[in-house]
Parts: C-alpha cells; sequence; structure tokens
C-alpha cells in the first residue's frame, strides 16, 4: 500500500510525501484541518490540503521569523503574534526570558487544539505563563490597539481563504498603528518563484512599504513550501535590519538554533537580482 | 388564494427539462446553445449559453403567460403577499413605468416626493401626467433626504383632490421608511391609488424583523428591485399588484414597452432568487441584519464616524429604518462621503455602493462573509487614522417648491432653445438639474426657471455638488421652451 499526501504547488507542478498514517482530520468553521504522519517529514499539518509545517523543517520558518527581529530591536516586551496556531513562533519566543507578554492571535481554535494534541514538538510552550490565547479574526484584533506592542509577528496562511485579510492595506496599516513608534513587523512574505506567489508577494511587500519607511524583505530555504525558496518581511519606522543588528548582544544570550545565526542574518537579506526586481517593481523608492 | 409550494422554481424546472431533451435548435438565439460563439461560451460558461433560450412551448411566453411563467409569477406574488406579481426584465425602470401608467394618464395628478428616482419623472415624460410634488424633509446634520411626512401627505391630498395616485418612495436609498400603513389608509380614503418604489426593499416580505413592505401595508402596486437585495440577475424585477388592481390591465401596460424577447437567464434568476427568498429569507436577512448591527458598533467605535440605525426613527419622516443598510456618515472625521468611497477603493480595494458629500454607503447582503466586514471596519479606521481633518459641516441646501407650469411631456417635446444659466430666469426647463448630494431634482421638466433656482444652483456648484441633467455636461447653459 502507498499513501500519498499531494499539493499542487502551480497547476502543473505537484509535491508529494508518502504518508504513513493520517492522524487528525477535521472541518472547523474556517477550513479543514489535516495532520498526517509520515517517514521522511514527521508528522505534518495542512489547512485546506496546503502545507502549514513538517516536524523535519518548521524550525527554519519559526527561528527566521522570531530571531531576526530579536536581535534587532534592544528591549522587546510586549509581542503580538498573529496566526500561528501551531505554536511555532511562540517557542521561539519564549526563549527570550525579556519577553513579558505575547498575545496569541489566532482565528481557529480548532487549529491550536489539534496541534496541541497531535504535534506537541510546536504547541509545546502555549502554556507558558506569558502567553494569552485569543481566538479572533487578526484584522479585528490588531485594529483595537495603539502604541502597544514592540514586535508584531503575522505568521498567516496563504492570501486565499482564512488568512486572506492578512495580507491587506488595512491590516499593515492597523499594525503600524498598534506598535511602538520603534516596533516591529515581521511577515510571511510567500514566495517569490511561481507566478501566483510571486504575485501575492509583490502585492504584500507594496502594502508593507506603504505602511512603514523601512521596509525590507529576507529569504530562507523551506524545502516543504512551493519552490522551497520562501521570502520574510522586515518592516519598521525605525530600526534597520542590518545596520541596528546587535549581533553581540544576541550571541551573548547563547540560544540554541539550528538555522539561525547573526552571519547567516546579514546574508539573509541579500536578495537574488531577480527578486530584487520583483520587489522594485513595487516600491516608489530604490532598495539600498 | 391557495398556496403554492414555494420550493418548486417551475421556469428553471422546465429550462432544465429542455436542455435535457436536447432539442435540436433551429430557432433563436442564433448562438445555439453557445456553439456559435465559443469565446462568449468559454467567457460566461456552457450552462449559461444553454439556458439561454427562446420562448417556446415548454417554456411559455412572457407577454401571456399561461404555464411556467404564469406558475412562477403566482408563486412569487403569494411569497411576497402580492394579489399579482409580474417577472420584470427590463429593470426595475420598466416596473415603475409600468406602474404609473397603470393607475394615470395624460393630464391626471399624481402625488410624488421631490426625490424620485429619475426614472419616475421620465415615465410622465412618456404619459404625460402631471407631477405634484412633497418636499420629503431632510437631516440636516446627515444631509440625507428623509421619508413623507404624514401632514405633508394630507396637505397635498387636500390641495390636490382629483389626483389620481400617489408614489412613495420605501425604503430610500439610505434605509428611510416612511409611514406607508397612514399613507395608504389615507390616499384610499380619497380614491387615490397607492405606488412604492420599493427598489431597495425587495428582502422587506421575508423577515417580522424588517419594516413593513409595500404589500402588506396595502399598497396597490409595487415595483421591487430583486436584483437588489433579493439575489437575482441585475436587471431582473418584480412588479407587485395588490387586490384591487387588475392585473390584465397592467400586464397590456408592461406589454406596450416590454421586450418581446425577454431573457430566459434573467426569469430564472428571478424564479430561483424568489424561492430562495421564500424558503431562507427570514434567516438570511436575520444574518445580514446581524452583521450590519455589528459593523454599525464597530464604525461608531472608531470614533468620528457616526454609523446610523433605528435611533433615527422618529414616528414620522423616519417611520421606520431598514436595519440591513450599512450607510456612515464621515463629516465628522472632517472626510467627503464621496472622498471615502474613492480611497476606499483607490488604496484598500474595497468597492463600496456610494458615497455623497456626508455619507458613504456599503451595500449588505447574504453574499457578504464577516472577515469582509472586518477589512471595511478596518479600512475605514485607518483612513481616519491618515486623512482626518477638522469637521467640516456641511453645506445646507435650502428647498426650494417646484412651480410646474408644463407637464413633463409638454416641456419635453416642446420647441426648445439654450440659453446661459444666468438668462434663464423666468423661462421654463425643459430637462432636469440634479444636484448630489442632496439627490432631489433642483429643476424637472416644465418647471419655472427662477432667480432663487439659479442661484441654487450655482450654490451648489460652489460647495462641490455633482451636477448634471442637462444637455449641456457643465451646467452653464440650460434648454428652455
Amino acid at each position: 500500500m502507498e499513501l500519498w499526501f499531494s499539493e499542487k504547488h502551480t497547476e502543473g507542478v505537484k509535491f508529494s510525501i508518502q504518508v504513513d498514517q493520517q492522524l487528525y482530520s477535521a472541518q472547523s468553521p474556517f477550513q479543514r484541518i489535516d495532520v498526517f504522519e509520515s517517514v521522511e517529514f514527521g508528522r505534518f499539518l495542512t489547512l485546506d490540503g496546503y502545507m502549514m509545517l513538517t516536524e523535519k523543517d518548521e524550525f527554519i520558518y519559526h527561528e527566521m521569523m522570531v530571531h531576526v527581529p530579536m536581535a534587532v530591536h534592544p528591549d522587546v516586551r510586549r509581542v503580538l503574534v498573529i496566526g500561528a496556531g501551531d505554536g511555532g513562533i511562540i517557542r521561539e519566543l519564549t526563549a527570550y526570558s525579556s519577553i513579558e507578554q505575547i498575545d496569541l492571535v489566532e482565528i481557529d481554535q480548532m487549529v491550536v487544539e489539534a496541534c496541541r494534541e497531535f504535534l506537541p514538538q510546536t504547541a509545546c510552550r502555549l502554556d507558558d505563563p506569558r502567553v494569552t490565547i485569543h481566538y479572533q479574526d487578526g484584522l479585528k484584533f490588531v485594529r483595537h490597539y495603539e502604541n502597544d506592542y514592540d514586535l508584531i509577528i503575522v505568521d498567516s496562511t496563504d492570501p486565499f481563504g482564512p488568512g486572506e485579510g492578512l495580507f491587506t492595506r488595512e491590516f499593515y496599516g492597523n499594525c503600524c498603528k498598534a506598535l511602538k513608534e520603534d516596533g516591529i513587523m515581521v511577515n510571511q512574505h510567500e514566495s517569490p518563484f511561481y507566478d501566483v506567489d510571486a504575485l501575492a508577494m509583490q502585492r504584500a511587500h507594496k502594502r508593507i512599504v506603504e505602511s512603514f519607511s523601512i521596509s525590507r524583505v529576507y529569504q530562507a530555504h523551506i524545502p516543504t513550501y512551493p519552490s522551497g525558496h520562501w521570502l520574510f518581511g522586515f518592516a519598521s519606522n525605525r530600526y534597520h535590519p542590518i545596520r541596528d543588528l546587535r549581533a553581540r548582544d544576541w550571541k551573548k544570550l547563547e540560544l540554541t538554533t539550528r538555522y539561525y545565526n547573526t552571519n547567516l542574518h546579514r546574508g539573509a537579506f541579500a536578495l537574488p537580482n531577480y527578486v530584487q526586481a520583483l520587489l522594485e517593481d513595487v516600491e516608489h523608492v530604490e532598495l539600498d | 388564494m391557495a398556496g403554492g409550494d414555494q420550493r418548486r422554481a417551475p421556469i428553471v424546472e422546465a429550462l432544465q427539462t429542455v436542455n435535457r431533451q436536447r432539442i435540436v435548435p433551429f430557432d433563436v438565439p442564433g448562438h445555439k446553445h453557445g456553439r456559435g460563439s465559443p469565446e462568449l461560451t468559454r467567457l460566461l460558461g456552457e450552462s449559461c449559453m444553454r439556458l439561454d433560450m427562446n420562448s417556446m412551448k415548454p417554456l411559455d411566453n412572457l407577454c401571456h403567460p399561461v404555464s411556467v411563467i404564469r406558475e412562477a409569477e403566482q408563486l412569487t406574488a403569494e411569497a411576497f403577499g402580492a394579489a399579482a406579481a409580474f417577472l420584470m426584465v427590463n429593470g426595475t425602470t420598466s416596473a415603475v413605468q409600468a406602474m404609473i401608467m397603470s393607475v394615470t394618464k395624460s393630464g391626471d395628478r399624481i402625488i410624488l416626493p421631490r426625490n424620485v428616482h429619475r426614472s419616475v419623472i421620465n415615465t410622465l415624460v412618456l404619459n404625460g401626467a402631471v407631477p405634484v410634488y412633497i418636499n420629503p424633509g431632510s437631516n440636516e446634520r446627515l444631509g440625507i433626504a428623509l421619508g413623507m411626512s404624514l401632514d405633508d401627505v394630507r396637505r397635498a391630498i387636500t390641495a390636490n383632490p382629483e389626483a389620481k395616485a400617489i408614489l412613495i418612495n420605501n425604503p430610500t436609498y439610505y434605509g428611510i421608511c416612511s409611514n406607508l400603513q397612514a399613507i395608504v389608509e389615507l390616499a384610499h380614503a380619497h380614491q387615490m391609488r397607492v405606488l412604492v418604489d420599493e427598489a431597495h426593499g425587495a428582502h422587506f416580505a421575508f423577515s417580522p424583523n424588517l419594516p413593513l413592505s409595500a404589500m402588506a401595508a396595502g399598497a396597490d402596486l409595487s415595483a421591487v428591485s430583486m436584483h437588489k437585495s433579493g439575489g437575482s440577475l441585475t436587471q431582473s424585477s418584480l412588479l407587485l399588484c395588490g387586490p384591487a388592481i387588475n392585473p390584465q390591465h397592467v400586464r397590456q401596460i408592461i406589454n406596450l414597452t416590454q421586450t418581446t424577447s425577454g431573457s430566459y437567464l434573467l426569469l430564472a434568476s428571478l424564479d430561483m432568487s424568489r424561492r430562495n427568498l421564500a424558503l431562507h429569507g427570514n434567516e438570511i436577512f436575520d444574518k445580514v441584519t446581524d452583521m450590519a448591527d455589528y459593523a454599525r458598533d464597530e464604525i461608531n467605535q472608531i470614533g468620528d464616524y457616526y454609523a446610523y440605525g433605528r435611533e433615527l426613527v422618529n414616528g414620522d419622516a423616519v417611520f421606520d429604518f431598514d436595519p440591513t443598510k450599512l450607510a456612515v456618515n464621515t463629516l465628522g472625521a472632517g472626510l467627503a462621503g464621496s472622498e471615502v468611497y474613492n480611497l476606499i477603493r483607490d488604496e484598500y480595494d474595497i468597492q463600496i455602493e456610494f458615497g455623497d458629500l456626508g455619507n458613504i454607503l456599503a451595500y449588505l447582503s447574504i453574499g457578504d462573509r464577516i472577515q469582509d466586514l472586518e477589512r471595511l471596519v478596518s479600512a475605514l479606521s485607518e483612513l481616519r487614522r491618515r486623512y482626518r481633518r477638522n469637521r467640516a459641516d456641511l453645506p445646507t441646501f435650502d428647498y426650494i417648491s417646484p412651480q410646474v407650469v408644463a407637464t413633463p411631456q409638454e416641456a419635453f417635446y416642446s420647441e426648445k432653445t439654450a440659453l446661459p444659466l444666468q438668462e434663464a430666469a423666468g423661462r421654463i426647463s425643459t430637462e432636469f438639474v440634479m444636484a448630489y448630494p442632496p439627490g432631489i431634482p433642483i429643476l424637472a421638466p416644465g418647471e419655472a426657471i427662477t432667480r432663487d433656482i439659479i442661484n441654487l444652483i450655482q450654490y451648489s456648484r460652489e460647495k462641490g455638488c455633482f451636477l448634471t441633467g442637462t444637455e449641456d455636461p457643465q451646467v452653464g447653459s440650460i434648454n428652455v421652451i
């Protein structure tokens, strides 16, 4: 018997993982949630059939979303995380003792429950006393805060489905408002490679550039996402991701990471020419 | 009337049967199930093209319905609480025309609120009836026209006892309702027919939590835009008749101007949306009301905006309010409604129904999702953060009672000359001058042009109103008799 999970990365490209068994399947009010067990990637979570994370490569994504801004901002105390019901972002954040409060806003309670049960590798720190989970639409939550957070991490799904509102100008604008003056926003920024993803990536970038004076994009290699080449956004009205990197301070924390280090931090912002061109296409200013 | 089975959709069922029979088409339309227009078929889809059929024995005939269209019309009448109903394929404009032409003829008087849709006055150009206008009154703070006050109606009826009919806009675009039931009683006591432009109220008949529908209030005729809140295709509409109206006469009037090639796509959409409203309307509109109420609360929490609702109700010119309408006054944020309308589309990819000088209207329906409302609310919040200015008060627009010197028909068909606006005092206009806002005609064909009116047009222009109606797009000159 061979059982395979397949996801179409484009109309003509398919990505498949052999499945040992299906651990969970449910339809929530927002989406279909599945958890599978595989030999190659361990357990993995899909939403509406789209790959969210695998046990084998989730560390890349979560480390890059968290440690990049944490190595730049000198004093992160209050963090807002939007999406991220799997808990991976939370796990990385709770390693920092300086953080006092983490608000996790996830629209779908069933995602959190499924991950608590089947993906303890990522959900393991959701009960940290600093974490408050709000089951709410992220767009709605962030609208009600002003000058409140040091860091906002937007761990959204793709811009088709429940995550749609997290790719809009009104959302990024509201994030800008909810951040303190020197706050940083980091977001999942889609992929530059396939046309449909690249369009979503350009749109998101355009919307962020309109709301923040500093908006830079960085990359990582994530094998189970379409094309494997994935981007993240770094936006702030104060800090530049490279000029304001505090490499020595960060190293002093002696955190254990498998992907992130401060040399890679600098390198991650060096983008291929075609990606730069896609970004410049929607910017009014040149990248420096 | 015996209750029909509202789960049925006779026209749709007949179309599906004919479609399954794979009949060889040697009739129109010439695209022959789409095969003759392959590009159009790719664009619209094969099922759409296959259902685009012409009248034939199993599909009945819209001009003289005897089978499936007749059944669909009966089901529609029952669903809306009407004595008879007509499926309309030439827009609600055609329903308004048929309604007026069914009860008035050349020289007859008809009482109208001044903010009627222009299709009403255009109908008077067609049939020669004489308008008697009532000032609808307005809410000065919001800058919107209201419903008809019962006292104003009484005065108009007393002054024009020979009038044949009275027409009411109910609800207005903004959701304002008049005291329909009292107006109906008053008008009927004076042997006048009551016509209701119910273009924005297709949902009223389907929920006890909504304002009274025209038929429930005892009105004689009502024009209902099914394609607005009812869910059917654009241009499809309904004309409803009360028990005192002879439907055969109305049918004859409709056939004066209606196409003889009624679109079955439009008819099928009317049939299906009637079924949907009859079966699920109550829960659908409760849900839409909940969404609108939620959005109102959230928008009012942002600050400076005013999303108004039932609190406007005052027992008279605002007798009731349609809670599915989401209208927002934007002046508190120092923004014109038209500015918000443009910014929210250009910068936030959100298309709303309209923006006037002081308000925007977001049209809510069963097709909406709560996450889209979150976007709307968040975008309004962002617009306030980014563009807020000191509050600018609305200019106030005086209502000038029109002097109807000639009927719209006489004026429209008379020999005319164009005069610069400033030199037109004392003449009779042959065309409209409309100013948005407030969306009430300043002049209609057949009305005297006075110095006051010229000044009002100038003032409206200076205040940034959008002026339309004249042949001259700038409204610098005007055609007069």
